[in-house]
């Protein structure tokens, strides 16, 4: 059967990735950001999944005002690197599994979340940075990737506990799927950051710290966080946060296993205008 | 009964709910537009005409003209829509970022470099710095 062997998490600034694009990685101000993914990487290659079930945002990039859709499971056989308006990252082609994207889509929808199926997306720096980040600059990703999106563009939202829920839910899912495969869940965007208005460039660092030990030690309780405490604590775009504890409610120790293995964590400020968190949990009896 | 908004007293912050995107539904798809390359050329050559075929308001065409994304806010437009014109400008998110705060581009890169602006006194409308 398949397993969920790890989640991680990390934000998903676009500057990131055009750093990256464009050769800036050895500036000082880079190198700072990147040094929390030197030890990343090299665990991504010790710990290659076949499968990378990925909870990002679409940024009004795949999905514009005319329809929305709180979540979206990416089932084609592959996505292309959107155009933002600054042409596409010159990044590889995602490749989907299309087979488990279905299954997943089967046993969630029939366990009372209602996703909607898409055939046909491009993915934005939302799904591209994270893979940049823990991949580096390969000329193919080294496995398969479901795009996962979630609406945090327009309110309404989904709530944190709705994002928890639906993490056991995607667990259960993977783990009933017949092939032997290694699948990771990531949930990406974050972490204090606010893009607009004369508040733009908010940071907060107690939250986001807190967030991150809550995240490892109490996520049921972290699930229960209202909205306005986000926007308020962590700027209006902080609640790209949510998104965190889908990958977190896939976590073994949620469905009564052991606790996670926290193998590494990260925090820096700042990314352009984001306070970038990362995070490694492992489930120690599915290696 | 009325959309609950419980955000409504946090300062210099417009959650873009449904009220705000039903106002800015065509500033927004206008935005939207700009991702195709052709657009944008035609955008470039001449925005008036461009944002006259669009059903915006004239409010809402003057401050894109204008570049006043806290107006294009106000008005219904939302951040990531908005940087499709950043982008066709040739500017960052830090860039449209710090046009918003009155800050100048430099003040606003070091406030960041520093560790951002701080929660502190921005929690709730009239609370005390």
């Amino acid at each position: 059967m398949a397993r969920v062997t790890a989640s991680v998490y990390t934000s998903h600034v676009p500057a990131i990735g055009a750093a990256l694009d464009l050769g800036k990685t050895g500036e000082p101000y880079w190198q700072k950001v990147f040094s929390g993914y030197g030890f990343s990487k090299q665990w991504m290659k010790e710990h290659a999944p076949d499968v990378i079930f990925l909870v990002y945002n679409d940024h009004a990039n795949a999905f514009s005002l005319e329809l929305i859709p709180t979540f979206a499971i990416g089932t084609a056989a592959e996505f292309s690197p959107a155009d933002e308006g600054w042409g596409p990252r010159p990044v590889p082609k995602v490749i989907g599994h299309p087979e488990l994207a279905s299954h997943i889509a089967q046993s969630v929808i029939q366990d009372d979340f209602d996703l909607t199926i898409v055939n046909r997306m491009d993915v934005d720096h939302g799904l591209t940075v994270p893979l940049s980040l823990m991949c580096g600059q390969p000329q193919a990703w080294p496995c398969r990737v479901i795009p996962f999106a979630v609406n945090v563009v327009q309110y309404p939202v989904p709530s944190g506990q709705r994002c928890f829920r639906l993490g056991q839910a995607i667990r259960r899912a993977i783990e009933s799927y017949d092939e032997p495969l290694k699948v990771q869940v990531w949930g990406t965007g974050g972490m204090s950051h606010q893009l607009q208005g004369p508040r733009a460039g908010l940071i907060n660092r107690e939250f986001d710290n807190a967030f991150l030990d809550r995240l490892i030690a109490d996520p049921q309780g972290l699930s229960m966080m209202p909205h306005v405490d986000y926007v308020r604590e962590a700027g209006s775009e902080g609640i790209e946060l949510v998104m965190w504890l889908i990958a977190r409610g896939a976590m073994a120790d949620v469905a009564g296993g052991p606790a996670p293995r926290v193998a590494h964590r990260f925090y820096h400020v700042p990314a352009s205008n984001t306070a970038v968190g990362h995070l490694i949990l492992e489930n120690p009896e599915s290696q | 009964m009325a959309l609950a908004k419980p955000y409504a007293d946090i300062p210099g912050t417009t959650i873009f709910d449904a009220d705000q995107s039903r106002k800015g539904y065509h500033l927004n798809q206008f935005c939207m537009s700009l991702m195709k390359a052709a657009n944008r050329e035609r955008f470039k050559a001449n925005e008036r005409a461009y944002l006259d075929e669009w059903p915006m308001t004239e409010e809402q065409k003057q401050a894109v003209l204008a570049r006043d994304l806290n107006r294009c806010i106000a008005l219904g437009g939302n951040i990531y829509f908005l940087a499709k014109i950043g982008a066709t400008d040739g500017k960052s998110f830090q860039q449209m970022a710090g046009s918003m705060t009155g800050m100048s581009e430099d003040g606003y890169r070091d406030m960041m470099i520093a560790g951002g602006r701080s929660i502190e006194g921005n929690r709730y409308i009239g609370e005390k710095k």
